[in-house]
C-alpha cells in the first residue's frame, strides 16, 4: 500500500505536467484516464453505434489523448489520487446542491420581503483558505458564488480569497464546512 | 410522472421569476449579480431536469441519450455560470465600481 502523495508531491507533479516534462509511464496514466472519458462522451454524443461511427470515434478519441491528454486531468501522474477524487466529488455534489437549494430560498425570501434594503447589509469578507491544489481552490471559488449570499470577487493562487456577501448571515459562513468537505475531497485533510 | 415534472418546471420558473425581479430590486452593481448569477443557475437546473425527466418516459436508449445530454447543459451550466458571474465582479472591481453600503455604515470592512 503506497502512501498518499503529500502536497509537495502533487505540487511536483503539477509543475511536471504545466511544463510537458511528464515522463511516458506517466503520459500512459493519462492517457488510460482521459480516453475513456473522450470515448463516452463521443458515444452519448453521436448516438450510434455501428461500426464505422464507432471506428472514427476511437481514432479521434486517441489522437486527441495522445496529443492534449493533460488537459483534461491534470492529477493523472498520480492515478490512486484521480480514482479518488472520482468517487469522492460526486458525493460532495449532492450536498452542494442542497445548500444551494437551501441559499436560494433564503435569497429568494430577501427579494421579495418588501423591506429588503434594510434586512440586506453587503460587505466584503477576506480569509485565507487552506487548500493547495488549482483545482481545489477553482471548486472552491465556484461553490461560494453558486451559494447564494456570496460571491467570489477574487482568488489568489496563494488561497487568498475575497468574497462579496449579500448580509451578515451568509458571511458568517464562511470558509467553514465548505472548505472542510472540499479539502476531503481533494485529499488535503 | 406529467405532474412531478410540471411542479419542478414550476418551481424552476419560480426562481427565475425571483432572479429577474431581484435584479431589478437590489440596490447596486454588485448585489444584483447574486439573484443574477444564482437563481439563474438553481432555476435552469430544476427545468432542464424536469425535461431530461419527462424524455425518459417512453424508456427506451435514444431518449436515454437526449437525457444524458441534457444533463451534461446542466453540468457546462454549473461550471460556466459562476465563472461568468466571477469575471463580471472582477470587471467591476477593476473598473473602481463602488460597492452599495447599508447607510450608517462606515467604509471601513
Amino acid at each position: 500500500m503506497q502512501q498518499p502523495p503529500t502536497p509537495e508531491e502533487r505540487y511536483e507533479a503539477e509543475a511536471q505536467v504545466i511544463s510537458g516534462q511528464v515522463r511516458p509511464a506517466r503520459r500512459a496514466y493519462t492517457f488510460l484516464f482521459t480516453f475513456p472519458t473522450l470515448m463516452a462522451l463521443w458515444v452519448v454524443l453521436s448516438g450510434r453505434f455501428d461500426a464505422f461511427h464507432l471506428s472514427l470515434g476511437v481514432i479521434s478519441c486517441a489522437l486527441v489523448s495522445f496529443f492534449s491528454g493533460d488537459l483534461l486531468f491534470p492529477h493523472a501522474p498520480h492515478p490512486r489520487l484521480t480514482l479518488r477524487l472520482w468517487w469522492r466529488f460526486p458525493l460532495y455534489v449532492p450536498w452542494l446542491l442542497y445548500q444551494i437549494f437551501l441559499a436560494n430560498l433564503h435569497l429568494l425570501y430577501l427579494t421579495f420581503h418588501p423591506r429588503m434594503p434594510e434586512l440586506i447589509d453587503p460587505h466584503m469578507v477576506r480569509f485565507r483558505s487552506k487548500l493547495k491544489s488549482e483545482m481545489a481552490l477553482l471548486a472552491f471559488a465556484n461553490s461560494i458564488t453558486l451559494t447564494p449570499g456570496t460571491i467570489t470577487v477574487r482568488v489568489s493562487p496563494d488561497g487568498d480569497f475575497v468574497v462579496h456577501a449579500i448580509d451578515r448571515f451568509s458571511g458568517e459562513a464562511l470558509p467553514g464546512e465548505m472548505e472542510q468537505r472540499l479539502a476531503r475531497t481533494f485529499g488535503e485533510d | 410522472m406529467n405532474l412531478a415534472v410540471s411542479i419542478i418546471l414550476g418551481v424552476g420558473l419560480v426562481f427565475f421569476l425571483g432572479g429577474a425581479v431581484g435584479i431589478l430590486r437590489f440596490p447596486d452593481f454588485y448585489s444584483r449579480l447574486h439573484p443574477a448569477g444564482k437563481m439563474d443557475t438553481l432555476g435552469s437546473f430544476l427545468m432542464l431536469g424536469a425535461l431530461a425527466l419527462y424524455h425518459l418516459h417512453p424508456f427506451t436508449l435514444d431518449n436515454v441519450l437526449v437525457a444524458i445530454k441534457i444533463a451534461l447543459i446542466v453540468v457546462f451550466y454549473f461550471l460556466a455560470s459562476p465563472t461568468a458571474t466571477h469575471a463580471i465582479v472582477d470587471a467591476g472591481i477593476r473598473a473602481g465600481q463602488a460597492a452599495w453600503q447599508k447607510p450608517g455604515r462606515g467604509a471601513g470592512s
